[in-house]
């Protein structure tokens, strides 16, 4: 009896000792943390790059939805000139508790960036004047292209919008 | 249809907006929707309101959750002085299971609404009014048998700590057109979650 314990504890220990290693052998990620003016440069870049700005959540059902179309889409082009950005729109306290570990289970390889701004009624008229607010938003821009979504896209949805810009 | 609309944008250079429903000045109709009580609500049901604090709310958007006690305190405000606040949830239960009738009762009970918190099953109310977030507001202002829109956005400027609000833009409307004067600013935007329509 008592060794079965003892082999459960040591068990147990290994397995925590194991979990540990495993947690700091990953690089610790660090979100950056702006605020609108820190990232409004990200919305007016003069490269020639097309830049895929997307406003998400992690608590936003459809954005948690098409990140993976996202996610494809930069996969398969971001050696193309073209840059996509994630801008989490979560709460500032949740970044540790949400969005890092979100990242690391979607495997999101794309950057992200988290925007701390509480008034929104400032900066959303600057990303774009039809913006309503809701999320989903995303901000396609760049070689003389503009175009704003208030709404999910779909990897075929970037890839109509896009490709022809870079062909 | 995205073809389409990437070709428009580049040779216009414009952004389009697929947002109708009301603006700052439009009659807004009246609506018949079920409650959490059981019951059917209108704005006809109150005669004697000076206006109405329209929310469209949800259970599960964090973003509503961070101004339910807001709403409260505004309604706890501003109904004694003829401005009552009416929630609805327009968002489709099958797409967000947490928005279902039942749990809109829940949510009620839990945080005791003293406002109707009203179902739009059918989705004809939000795209009427134009709503396309949660929480969205709309504040009305009688005006002979009308209902006119006066004020569209959010209520405050700070979702995160409502001790740091320094513009309440939603209580200083209402004030406003109590006062018979115009609401300024008219509209505020804010980030919410989008309303979740029926697939």
């Amino acid at each position: 009896m008592i060794s079965k314990k003892f082999v459960s504890f040591v068990f147990y220990m290994a397995f925590g000792l194991l979990s540990v290693t495993y947690v700091s052998a990953g690089e610790p990620k660090k979100i950056p943390m702006y605020t609108f003016s820190e990232f409004e440069h990200w919305l007016t870049k003069d490269t020639d790059s097309v830049y895929v700005i997307n406003f998400w959540a992690t608590w936003c059902a459809p954005c948690v939805k098409e990140i993976p179309d996202f996610e494809k889409f930069n996969a398969q082009y971001k050696d193309q000139n073209i840059k996509v950005l994630f801008v989490s729109l979560d709460f500032p306290n949740q970044i540790e508790s949400r969005v890092v570990p979100f990242i690391e289970r979607m495997n999101m390889q794309a950057e992200v960036i988290v925007l701390n701004e509480p008034n929104a009624n400032k900066w959303i008229p600057v990303v774009n004047d039809d913006w309503s607010g809701a999320i989903p938003a995303t901000v396609i821009y760049g070689r003389g292209f503009y175009a704003f979504f208030e709404e999910e896209l779909t990897f075929q949805d970037l890839e109509e919008t896009i490709l022809p810009l870079i062909q | 249809m995205k073809k389409l609309f990437a070709f428009l944008s580049t040779v216009f250079f414009i952004s389009t907006s697929f947002a109708q429903g009301y603006n700052v000045g439009d009659v807004a109709d009246d609506f018949r929707l079920l409650n959490v009580d059981g019951k059917y609500v209108s704005m006809a049901d109150y005669p004697d309101a000076k206006g109405f604090v329209v929310i469209f709310s949800c259970n599960h958007c964090p973003y509503v959750v961070a101004y339910e006690d807001r709403m409260i305190e505004l309604h706890n405000e501003f109904a004694p002085k003829g401005f009552p606040v009416i929630a609805i949830n327009a968002n489709d239960s099958v797409v967000q299971p947490q928005d279902s009738y039942t749990n809109m009762k829940k949510r009620a009970n839990e945080k005791n609404f003293p406002f109707p918190y009203l179902l739009d099953a059918d989705q004809t109310v939000y795209p009427k009014y134009g709503a396309t977030r949660t929480p969205h507001i709309f504040l009305l202002k009688k005006d002979g048998q009308d209902l006119r829109v006066a004020y569209i956005g959010a209520i405050d400027d700070n979702y995160q700590d409502a001790s740091k609000v320094e513009a309440r833009y939603l209580a200083d409307a209402i004030i406003a057109v109590s006062n018979g004067q115009k609401p300024n600013p008219e509209t505020t935007r804010a980030i919410g979650c989008s309303i979740k329509k029926k697939r």
